[in-house]
């Protein structure tokens, strides 16, 4: 257990070694340990802020379907609304030219029938004239009687 | 040491006892006695520390580490937990020293597990038993007081020069005289100054004191107990418990090793921030 010039030459060897350490290995290691802690952290952030935009994205994207399945809708109801008045107006419009055709029809047929009942007047009173002649034609004047059987025909 | 030669264990332990001296004198004065076993050991555990940690330090990536310089990060960064809780400030200088403590001192008593024969046995394979009988050659540096007061000496010197740094010449002085007993009137200052400056160059010494003589003792008591352990195995009858012993006394020893060193590094650390305080 002596104390000698050991000592001085371990002090020395220990100061090499501080010297080399503080030189050569700390600020190295040091350095790329931090500035790894500064990327992690950063990385973290990213994901964080990555996170809370995704969230915003789907938010929107959300807000943005419904507002179209909406449209849609609003669209389909339209169209159907539209449908259901052009359904409406055409019925409408049908029924109208039937009315009219109908009213026509029924015009056209009394004119015919009347036209028809006149000739037909027409036709009985010379019928009738004829037949009354037959029957009557030995001691009718059918001058005298003329008036007469105007008037009759007139009364059918 | 072992002049006289007794034979059986004495001999043994005393033989393993002696350093490798080298006297650069020509009276041969005690003092300039060298141990080179020492020097040369510890000096080739720090260069090996050196390199190792330089070799990765050089090419250190601030991406993905690979497995050896995450490891080396694992070291740096249990470091610097500890002098970030005890020390708060600049860390530039106080970290590596702290490292090159834990790293050193790590590496020097790890020594303590090669096998107490291995360089006897290098030797005499070498070089023959008749040089081997001569030369002497211990392998801890740390169970070497020279060693331990080596450190802790400069440790001291760092001690002082940060409280130097931290208050100033004059500040550092002052405290010396008037630290720890506080007066008020001009006359009970004068009369503490004494008992302060005793006081405080008392406490000053026994920090590089207690550090050397805690991790010399350890370090020698355990090489002691390996030599005495090999003694053991000497003998068939003492073979078997020898293995058993060593083998405990090994595994036990990892500890002692791992928590010299860091004892060592923590002190030196607590020294520091107490010499940059105000009192």
């Amino acid at each position: 257990m002596e104390i000698n010039m050991t000592f001085l030459g371990q002090m020395i060897s220990f100061a090499i070694l501080v010297w080399f350490t503080t030189k050569f290995i700390w600020p190295q290691l040091n350095g790329a340990i931090e500035e790894r802690q500064k990327k992690v952290a950063e990385g973290l952030a990213a994901a964080e802020r990555a996170r809370a935009e995704l969230k915003d994205a789907d938010a929107k994207v959300a807000a943005e379907i419904k507002q179209a399945r909406q449209q849609s809708t609003d669209i389909i109801d339209k169209a159907q609304a539209q449908a259901n008045a052009i359904i409406e107006k055409a019925r409408v419009e049908a029924t109208e030219e039937i009315n009219r055709l109908k009213a026509q029809a029924q015009d056209e047929i009394a004119s015919m029938a009347q036209r028809a009942r006149e000739q037909l007047r027409e036709q009985v009173g010379t019928l009738a004239i004829k037949g009354a002649e037959k029957i009557v034609q030995r001691e009718i004047d059918p001058a005298a009687h003329k008036a007469l059987l105007d008037q009759l025909a007139a009364e059918i | 040491m072992a002049s006289e030669p007794q034979g059986g264990l004495t001999e043994y332990i005393q033989h393993h006892l002696n350093h490798m001296t080298v006297n650069f004198s020509a009276d041969h004065f005690w003092f300039w006695n060298l141990r080179a076993d020492s020097i040369i050991i510890s000096f080739v555990l720090g260069a090996i520390f050196c390199l190792w940690f330089w070799l990765f330090a050089r090419k250190a990536t601030s991406g993905v580490p690979s497995k050896g310089q995450a490891l080396i990060e694992l070291i740096i960064e249990f470091v610097d937990t500890q002098v970030k809780d005890t020390f708060h400030g600049d860390r530039r200088t106080v970290t590596p020293l702290a490292l090159s403590i834990f790293m050193w001192v790590f590496l020097m008593n790890a020594m303590d597990l090669l096998p107490v024969d291995l360089y006897g046995w290098i030797v005499t394979t070498v070089a023959g038993p008749e040089v081997a009988h001569h030369t002497y050659g211990r392998a801890v540096p740390t169970a070497d007081i020279n060693t331990t007061v080596g450190l802790s000496v400069a440790v001291l010197i760092i001690v002082i020069s940060h409280g130097i740094k931290a208050k100033g010449g004059f500040g550092f002085g002052k405290e010396m005289l008037t630290a720890p007993f506080h007066a008020e009137s001009t006359g009970a200052k004068i009369v503490l100054l004494i008992p302060n400056l005793l006081l405080n160059i008392v406490e000053t010494l026994s920090k590089p004191v207690s550090l050397a003589m805690r991790l010399f003792g350890n370090m020698y008591g355990g090489e002691l107990v390996f030599m005495l352990i090999a003694g053991l195995m000497v003998s068939w009858i003492g073979f078997v418990p020898g293995v058993l012993f060593n083998t405990a006394w090994a595994i036990f020893h990892i500890l002692i090793i791992a928590l010299q060193a860091f004892i060592f590094m923590m002190l030196t650390i607590v020294y520091i921030a107490t010499a940059r305080e105000h009192h």
